[in-house]
């Protein structure tokens, strides 16, 4: 968008957004008015400027949005500067982006109403260095996503920190082109979760105390359906038995607590070197999507994917679905670390890990017809070389970043 | 309160016309066209600004089937620049010449005790639909561009005592954007009256086929009328402009646009999918002959952010809404 034109008496508190063309810093400061000089600031911003916010609590009344290209809203760092939406009155979202080349940075957003930070159909953005916290911990209240980013090509998440979503802390969705990496997410019913993207590689976080730690899925009925190439990798996902305190109707309070790494649907999904260690129900668990559905695009089962490389702490101790109870008295034990519902498709597990199929085999048959079998993986005694699902986004946003 | 306007605007077009020597009543075409004006009266809209009389080329409209923003009465015009003409094709959105503006204003009270509270401007330039709010003083004299938005305390005609929110520009937007662009929602052939289109053909200011008007049901018949149409029609106005393809909402894949007829597109049956707590424990948007079981409705006849629907524009229930909706879904056979 242009810059338009302003009278220079336009506005006492946007004095500095006038004339000049250059990039501009403009700085924000919290205190009296800051939520209006933020937003503001926002909207007044040109392509290119940085809109630096200054250390200290901004009392948020309103949802605030950005709706201008090549922008960076940067603050003094996740612990020093806190946008506070606790007395949220209006909008979904503490912060709306709906620009390309946005950048976010070092800021914390807490207790929005609901989402905590949104963009739509906005390319190239990156979120990093961020808190989203819904600060008093896991509740059914807290609003459902952290970091939002939807209909979005190339998408950076990096080195942020979320807490208590009630749905996913880091949800993609309907995407292209994606790098989830070293973020911390603890205690939201999701920790990651990619949802109809493609393209996507999950690395170098931490998961834990969540009620499933990282989730790849694929529902019908979208604008984007077919999700897959999807690479998670080198992350640590620990310990997360949180129960599921997702309101009910929601996809993701379908999710066992104590669930690892949990594929639904999607294509190729590669789960390569993790830490996977100390989920009650499975490390990994995988699933067709069981529910009626009339989207012809749609693949309801995991097809085509590879877990390999990966640690193994204990799993399966407390599994949290249909039936699970009886079944560890059966087995007489904890349950194995990966379990799947019988209803993937080219399954490739290369490690020395027992496998429980719950042995379904049609997307229609209900867990109660489960008919439980446990294999050892058929492990080739020299490894084919795997097709590499590392994303490659374009020089200039990880330059932004420098 | 319809007719009480249109009185004082009679009686302002006579005043006009009277003092119309003495007063230019043309609207500053330069300001329409470019810049922010800091305040409303620079484009000289109106030629009584506290009782909405417009200036020549303003012309008054309204719609069948209106958007609820907390009850608020809405003043609506269309600024046409002398010589230029709205486009009419079929049921759909007027084409606009640039140059053009769309104003409305919202206001609170009857009679007397009327308060203007905003005016939302739609601007036509060369570069496209530019959307800015000003915010009505309390001399009520003047408005003056809100680029942040703004909150005022005031009362519903439903009797309830809320903080009303101004849009930011951005928010203007959100519901004016379609495909990053920013459209006009509101003037579309099907909603407004056969009468009113045909008129504007008669005096010059529209050409094309205007055989589209009266689509949309008059929302005065909303106790009693057939439910579908009227909740088919509340949904488009209400909530289409983000629930459709490329607008705010469509990751949601939820469409609500009047000409929508694929029964999953509109709610029924259909599975949330980034509702979070806004999803109430439901399974589907729309189950039919279960509107207490329907998302679609829990979220409308909320009013707390996070839940409520509409996101913006709404910090009250609209319960004739709520009410023509629960209709529409009580009529539906169970699946």
């Amino acid at each position: 968008m242009k810059r338009l034109a302003l009278a220079a008496a336009l506005l006492a508190t946007t004095q500095g957004f006038g004339a000049p063309l250059a990039a501009e810093t403009h700085k924000v400061a919290p205190g009296e008015g800051a939520a209006t000089r933020l937003q503001e600031a926002l909207i007044l911003a040109a392509p290119g400027d940085v809109i630096e916010l200054g250390a200290g609590r901004f009392v948020m009344t309103d949802g605030l949005s950005l709706d201008v290209d090549n922008v960076t809203v940067r603050g003094a760092g996740m612990d020093e500067t806190v946008l506070d939406f606790t007395n949220q009155q209006g909008a979904g979202e503490g912060l709306l982006v709906t620009s390309d080349n946005v950048t976010l940075r070092d800021f914390a957003v807490e207790n929005a109403k609901g989402d905590g930070i949104k963009s739509k159909g906005a390319d190239q953005i990156i979120y990093h260095g961020l808190r989203v916290e819904w600060t008093g911990g896991p509740k059914a209240s807290n609003g459902a996503y952290g970091i939002y980013p939807v209909e979005s090509t190339n998408v950076l998440v990096q080195e942020n920190y979320v807490r208590g979503a009630s749905d996913a802390g880091i949800y993609v969705g309907q995407s292209e082109n994606i790098i989830v990496r070293r973020n911390r997410v603890v205690e939201n019913v999701a920790g990651i979760e990619i949802e109809n993207s493609n393209h996507a590689e999950v690395t170098e976080n931490l998961a834990t105390q969540n009620t499933g730690g990282i989730l790849v899925f694929d529902l019908p009925g979208l604008p984007k359906v077919g999700g897959g190439s999807v690479l998670i990798s080198r992350n640590a996902v620990i310990d997360n038995n949180t129960d599921n305190f997702a309101p009910e109707g929601n996809i993701v309070a379908s999710v066992p607590a104590g669930t690892g790494v949990m594929v639904m649907a999607n294509r190729q999904v590669h789960i390569r070197d993790n830490a996977l260690v100390n989920n009650g129900t499975a490390n990994v668990l995988l699933t067709a999507y069981s529910q009626d559905f009339s989207d012809e695009r749609y693949e309801p089962r995991p097809v085509d994917i590879l877990i390999s490389g990966n640690i193994y702490g204990r799993a399966g101790f407390a599994p949290d679905f249909p039936g699970g109870g009886d079944l560890k008295s059966a087995f007489g034990g904890d349950l194995p670390a990966i379990i799947t519902d019988g209803r993937h498709q080219e399954l490739k597990v290369w490690d020395l890990q027992p496998i429980l199929s719950l042995g379904l085999t049609d997307v229609k048959q209900a867990f109660d017809q489960a008919n439980p079998a446990v294999t050892v993986p058929d492990i080739p005694q020299i490894l084919p070389p795997v097709a590499s699902l590392s994303v490659k986004l374009p020089q200039e946003m990880e330059a932004r970043l420098k | 309160m319809r007719q009480a306007t249109l009185l004082a605007l009679s009686f302002g077009l006579l005043m006009a016309s009277i003092a119309g020597a003495r007063t230019p009543a043309s609207v500053n075409d330069a300001a329409v066209i470019d810049g922010m004006a800091r305040h409303l009266s620079e484009y000289r809209f109106f030629v009584l600004p506290q009782t909405q009389v417009p200036a020549r080329g303003v012309h008054p409209y309204t719609l069948n089937t209106p958007l609820w923003s907390d009850g608020a009465d809405k003043l609506r015009f269309i600024y046409l620049p002398e010589g230029t003409q709205l486009a009419a094709d079929g049921q759909g959105l007027l084409q606009f010449p640039v140059g053009a503006a769309i104003i409305k204003t919202f206001a609170f009270g009857e009679g007397a005790d009327r308060r203007l509270i905003e005016t939302r401007v739609l601007l036509h330039r060369a570069d496209g639909w530019t959307a800015l709010p000003y915010r009505w003083n309390a001399e009520q004299t003047e408005a003056t561009l809100a680029l942040a938005g703004g909150r005022i305390d005031l009362v519903t005609p439903a009797g309830e005592a809320i903080s009303y929110a101004i849009p930011n520009k951005n928010q203007c937007k959100s519901c004016h954007g379609k495909d990053g662009e920013v459209i006009p929602i509101g003037p579309k052939a099907r909603n407004l009256s056969a009468e009113w289109l045909d008129d504007m053909g008669r005096k010059g200011w529209l050409a094309g086929d205007t055989s589209g008007g009266d689509r949309l049901p008059d929302w005065r018949t909303h106790a009693s009328g057939p439910a579908t149409p009227l909740a088919r029609a509340y949904l488009d106005v209400n909530c289409a402009h983000c629930h459709q393809p490329g607008g705010g909402a469509s990751n949601s894949g939820l469409d609500l646009r009047w000409e929508q007829s694929d029964a999953q597109a509109i709610g029924i049956m259909k599975r949330p999918v980034a509702a979070g707590r806004g999803a109430g424990g439901y399974d589907f948007s729309v189950l039919p002959g279960q509107p207490d079981k329907s998302i679609l409705l829990y979220r409308m006849n909320s009013a707390e952010p996070g839940v409520a629907m509409p996101e913006l524009g709404k910090a009250s229930v609209d319960r004739e809404g709520g009410a023509v909706v629960r209709r529409w879904i009580l009529e539906m056979t169970p699946k």
